[in-house]
């Protein structure tokens, strides 16, 4: 038993150094635990400790990728390689029409080549034939299945990246993009002031497309009576900047996209000299800047209509072929406008539009105020505890005290360690581990205590008291951990962050208040045969 | 040497009918609050809607907020103080508007009225519609894996009747809970539902010590053919010390976040300090006394003629 005392020992003093250096790193280890050590002061707490949203102010945005409007785009993409497909074994193609998200309808122009379309169609690895009419010489495909899923998850990763994309673009620190769930973006932007720019930023769709005008139809016309086949009524938004209101303008569009955004190398802000309003300024990839100046060489003299997600941002006339595959975005922007189109641009467009399902914003001095009440309370409740301890139990009250601290100081570093974020409830979290990691003591005192009763001595009734409480001491750990762990599988932000302090500071008192507390007491009562009783 | 109980010997379980009643009263009281207020009220967490919370630079009262936000017809909002006089929350149904634009109104409307100072708007929180019907689904869902996670590990460790009585002790937990935020106007939302779930991982571990004890005592050998119902009343009694203490150093824990954390965590404390007293109860007269009465239900099947009376 002796020989282990400096082995255990040994392991408290390295727990404690090491909690110590995970908390207050000294300059020299810090980067290798941290990277570069974050700028500002520390307030009351640490700063290794990673302060949730609901602390440091900032904002939680959850958005959900609509799935469906992005099966919807692939499916009307696939159109054209169908009716290519069956062109190129001459079947003649009538019409081919999305229906619902996942399917085409196709009409062939006679039924004297349905067989030869069949053979075309089955080749298709993405699509099934679902329906078949060959009277009508119609029939229907639809997405496989497997396809279907790869594309939603195509779908969100790719918005995943488009957003980190941005995020990164509008300087952030420390932000933090997850999906979750099957179609939805957990975005947490710490610190960030301005929640409108942010969102209108993230939220974006960005789909640029540019679409030639219909001059044969009179737009006041076709609000009136409609628009001919093929054609769209769009709108271009003005906001005048004395008045604040809007007026839309509309535009009688082609529906045949010509160019997207995805062909897009690069997007800068500039300066128009004249008028010295700002502008963006696109220019396209290779295959892009050939694909533009054919556009515009066959397109002399007519408007071509630059739109951002569905509304007309300008509608200039082609004046001549423009080979170098430049392009200007004008449309009476802000200069703070124009640099977040300009950033939307180069991350890309996202795949489908999004929609804000869940937001949260906290500010700054709220925070301030949340944590200054959640270290008071903790502080609070940690010296109700401990005098409680210390009146009932005295000196092994003092030391289950100091196990208390101990299970502070080791939650505290776990929490820095594994990068953990510490929120408000999580804080409540803490508080009620003070509470709960003397439990254990007390379990083992009482133990001590009725085995000192029923006559053992001083050592045995230590030895029993440990023990025996073991066992249960670990069935009441398990349950907590079970709970808690559900709990953070549930939870999201800040309730996350209570289930992860509550559980750190559980597993953490298995070691203060079994381990450290028996080393304690065997210093103390196991030295010499002299004890004759034994504080409790 | 302080002592809380020097060997206590009170007859708990043979009081136990007088348990049961008060517990089917109190949780009747609960469900009764719960059906006149039209079931319970659900914070924006799981009801969607949007939520502001404003400080203002001095005192305002509720009704000079109300007046000043007519004019923009947000439609039913509900305004509260906040923990301060000069904190308030305002919560608006869902609106066809972005949050930001409610927010931007809001604040529009408030800085018109010069007399209520400069509003600083401190927290927006929006949840869709959507988001607080999944999260509805996975509270319940959480829940219910929780107490089969927790039955099956004391079935397991003791016995499928020790399981089935401390998920009916949780049950218990959770309505006596559920019934005291009514009662006090209370909204669920997910802090709480934080709380709920750490209830019911807290309150089986009473339940476990006594279970712990019995069958210690067994082990022991002492006291054969000593009847069960006293077996369980010996073991509450020998473990009581425990039980009891470390349910108040929990509660001071408990009871000091309620009453000082903020009112913000003010519903987590509240939850947690209700958990915490309602699991200690349940120990004893809800997992003990039902487990008393089903042993002594399958004895009295298994010997009809010599009923087992529960007399300590």
């Amino acid at each position: 038993m002796r020989r282990n005392f400096w082995l255990r020992i040994g392991i408290v003093a390295a727990v404690i150094v090491g909690s110590l250096i995970y908390l207050y790193p000294p300059p020299f280890v810090q980067p290798l635990l941290y990277g570069p050590a974050p700028a500002g002061k520390g307030g009351l707490l640490p700063r290794t400790i990673n302060l949730g949203l609901d602390l440091q102010g900032g904002i939680h945005l959850v958005l959900g990728i609509d799935l469906d409007k992005a099966l919807e785009a692939q499916v009307e993409r696939a159109a054209t390689s169908v009716r290519a497909a069956l062109e190129r074994r001459g079947v003649g193609v009538k019409r081919i029409e999305r229906r619902g998200s996942t399917e085409l309808v196709v009409e062939l122009a006679s039924a004297q080549t349905w067989s030869t379309a069949q053979t075309a169609v089955a080749e298709l690895a993405t699509f099934e034939v679902k329906e078949a009419d060959q009277a009508a010489a119609r029939f229907v495909l639809a997405m496989s299945p497997r396809e279907v899923a790869q594309l939603k998850d195509l779908a969100v990763r790719q918005g995943l990246e488009t957003i980190r994309n941005r995020v990164d673009q509008f300087g952030v620190a420390e932000p933090s993009i997850q999906q979750q769930g099957d179609n939805r973006i957990l975005i947490q932007l710490p610190g960030v002031q301005d929640p409108e720019r942010a969102k209108a930023l993230i939220g974006k769709t960005a789909l640029l497309e540019f679409k030639l005008i219909d001059e044969k139809v009179d737009p006041e016309r076709a609000v009136r009576e409609g628009v001919p086949e093929g054609d769209e009524l769009l709108h271009q938004r003005r906001v005048d900047r004395e008045t604040r209101q809007e007026r839309k303008i509309p535009y009688v569009v082609q529906k045949k996209t010509l160019l997207t955004g995805a062909d897009l190398s690069t997007a800068r802000v500039s300066i128009d000299q004249n008028t010295s309003e700002p502008y963006v300024s696109v220019e396209f990839n290779a295959a892009g800047a050939k694909a533009f100046g054919e556009l515009t060489e066959a397109n002399v003299g007519r408007r071509l209509a630059i739109l951002l997600d569905g509304n007309v941002h300008s509608a200039p006339v082609i004046r001549e072929r423009i080979p170098s595959g430049q392009a200007q975005i004008t449309g009476g922007f802000t200069s703070e406008e124009a640099t977040d189109l300009a950033i939307v641009l180069r991350a890309g467009a996202l795949p489908a539009p999004v929609q804000v399902l869940e937001e949260r914003t906290v500010g700054p001095s709220l925070g301030a105020d949340s944590i200054q009440r959640g270290v008071w309370s903790t502080l609070a409740a940690g010296v109700v505890v401990v005098l409680f301890m210390l009146v009932y139990y005295r000196l092994s009250g003092l030391i289950a005290d100091l196990a208390l601290g101990l299970n502070l100081l080791i939650l505290l570093a776990a929490m820095a360690a594994f990068q953990a974020t510490l929120t408000l409830p999580g804080i409540a979290g803490i508080v009620l581990t003070i509470g709960m990691a003397v439990d254990t003591n007390i379990l083992i005192f009482e133990r001590i205590r009725e085995e000192l009763r029923a006559g053992k001595t001083v050592r045995a009734a230590i030895d029993a008291g440990f023990a025996r409480a073991f066992k249960t001491v670990i069935d009441t750990h398990v349950t907590v951990l079970v709970s808690g762990l559900i709990l953070f599988q549930f939870g999201t932000g800040p309730v996350k962050g209570f289930a992860v302090s509550l559980m750190i500071g559980i597993a953490a008192s298995l070691f203060t208040a079994v381990f450290f507390t028996r080393l304690v007491f065997d210093l103390i009562y196991m030295g010499s045969r002299k004890h004759a009783s034994l504080s409790i | 040497m302080i002592q809380l109980f020097r060997n206590p010997n009170y007859n708990f379980i043979g009081r136990r009918r007088w348990a049961y009643l008060l517990s089917i009263a109190f949780i009747l009281l609960g469900l009764g609050s719960m059906a006149l207020k039209g079931g319970l009220r659900y914070g924006i967490d799981f009801s969607g809607g949007t939520l502001i919370q404003v400080r203002f630079e001095k005192p305002v009262a509720v009704e000079r907020i109300r007046t000043a936000l007519e004019d923009i017809k947000l439609g039913e909002s509900v305004i509260q103080e906040f923990g301060d006089p000069r904190e308030f929350i305002l919560r608006l149904p869902s609106q066809n508007a972005s949050v930001e634009q409610v927010t931007a109104q809001v604040q529009g409307a408030l800085a018109k009225v010069p007399s209520l100072g400069r509003p600083e708007i401190r927290r927006v929180e929006f949840v869709g519609p959507q988001v607080g019907r999944d999260l509805q689904l996975q509270a319940i869902y959480a829940v219910l894996v929780s107490m089969a996670g927790i039955l099956i590990y004391i079935a397991f460790r003791f016995d499928v009747k020790g399981g089935v009585a401390s998920v009916a002790a949780i049950i218990h937990d959770v309505l006596v809970c559920l019934g005291a935020m009514s009662l006090t106007n209370r909204e669920m939302s997910l802090p709480v539902l934080a709380a709920l779930l750490t209830i019911i991982g807290y309150s089986v571990n009473d339940t476990i010590v006594a279970y712990d004890r019995v069958r210690e005592n067994r082990g022991k050998g002492a006291r054969r053919g000593e009847p069960f119902a006293q077996q369980i009343n010996r073991a509450i009694n020998e473990t009581l010390s425990r039980t009891v203490l470390t349910a108040l150093t929990v509660f001071f824990s408990t009871a000091v976040l309620y009453l000082f954390g903020g009112k913000v965590l003010e519903d987590l404390a509240f939850v947690l300090t209700v958990g915490v007293v309602t699991g200690t109860y349940s120990t004893i007269y809800i997992a003990g006394a039902l487990i008393v009465e089903w042993t002594e239900w399958v004895e009295g099947k298994l010997r009809r003629p010599k009923k087992v009376v529960a007399k300590a």
